[in-house]
């Protein structure tokens, strides 16, 4: 087994076992923490897949901001010290049997498929490549998801606020 | 040697985990850490289509612009939980069931 194998390897036990920690842990801080692990984890994974920009990208929007906003939730909707919560136990069955059907659908789908139509390409740095792209042919969706996020803003800011006629939306 | 299979089938055993959280959680937090989960394994496959074929980049603007639709999706989702919990005093999502609170 070559090093980046191992390397490979490790992170994914490390990406999956924090995963299943963030499904099946009762305290919901712990899974938000847990959740932290697993960004990372797939971040290690951009780095191996040459994807530097999108590695540091999801570092901070996800290790950073996507976690603290997670935690807020958290704090803001537990009135109580317990922060336990409950799988349900009646959907747990049906649960497992969908997410594990579907599972093994994608993984015999990936197993049998034949990927090998394009030849792979060793790819050059990133952040150059990603930022001639979206400034040129993808200039519209780039423009499109800046208009979003302020609107996402203002209407996160409008959702949240405190007082005044509630239940809008 | 770790191929295009490999991260998919990672990818696929991460976006179950998600739905399982999804399905069984009863914490609206939770589902939402859940549907976290399912758009990291989806940006991870096209990471990966974006490393093992000749596409010259297009999935890793993909993948940059799912990360930035995921971050508004989490800000608003947290503010809506906080008017729900502001009416029901709960975020429980299997008894939430009034459109008007």
């Amino acid at each position: 087994m070559s090093y980046e194998s191992f390397v490979w390897y490790l992170i994914a036990i490390f990406t999956v076992a924090t995963a299943v920690y963030v499904v099946f842990t009762r305290n919901i801080v712990r899974a938000a923490l847990s959740l932290v692990f697993t960004f990372l984890g797939i971040a290690a994974l951009y780095v191996l897949l040459r994807a530097d920009f999108l590695a540091v990208a999801q570092l901070l929007i996800y290790g950073g901001g996507i976690t603290v906003l997670l935690l807020f939730g958290v704090m803001l909707t537990h009135r109580h010290q317990g922060m336990e919560l409950d799988l349900e136990p009646l959907k747990a069955l049906p649960a497992a049997l969908i997410a594990g059907g579907f599972g093994v659908a994608v993984v015999a789908a990936a197993r049998r498929a034949d990927w090998s139509l394009v030849a792979p390409v060793e790819p050059t740095g990133t952040s150059q490549a990603i930022g001639t792209m979206i400034m040129t042919t993808h200039l519209l969706p780039f423009e499109e998801i800046s208009v979003l996020l302020l609107v996402v803003l203002v209407g996160a800011l409008f959702l949240a606020r405190r007082g005044g006629e509630e239940g809008s939306s | 040697m770790i191929t295009l299979t490999h991260y998919l089938v990672l990818a696929g055993i991460l976006f179950c985990l998600g739905l399982f959280a999804v399905l069984t959680r009863r914490n609206a937090v939770t589902v939402l850490m859940g549907i976290e989960l399912m758009l990291n394994a989806g940006n991870l496959n096209l990471v990966a289509f974006n490393r093992f074929t000749a596409t010259g980049g297009e999935g890793q603007i993909f993948a940059l612009f799912i990360i930035v639709l995921a971050a508004a999706e989490a800000a608003i989702a947290l503010a809506i939980l906080l008017t729900i919990y502001r009416t029901y005093k709960h975020i429980t999502v299997d008894e939430i069931h009034l459109l008007q609170g």
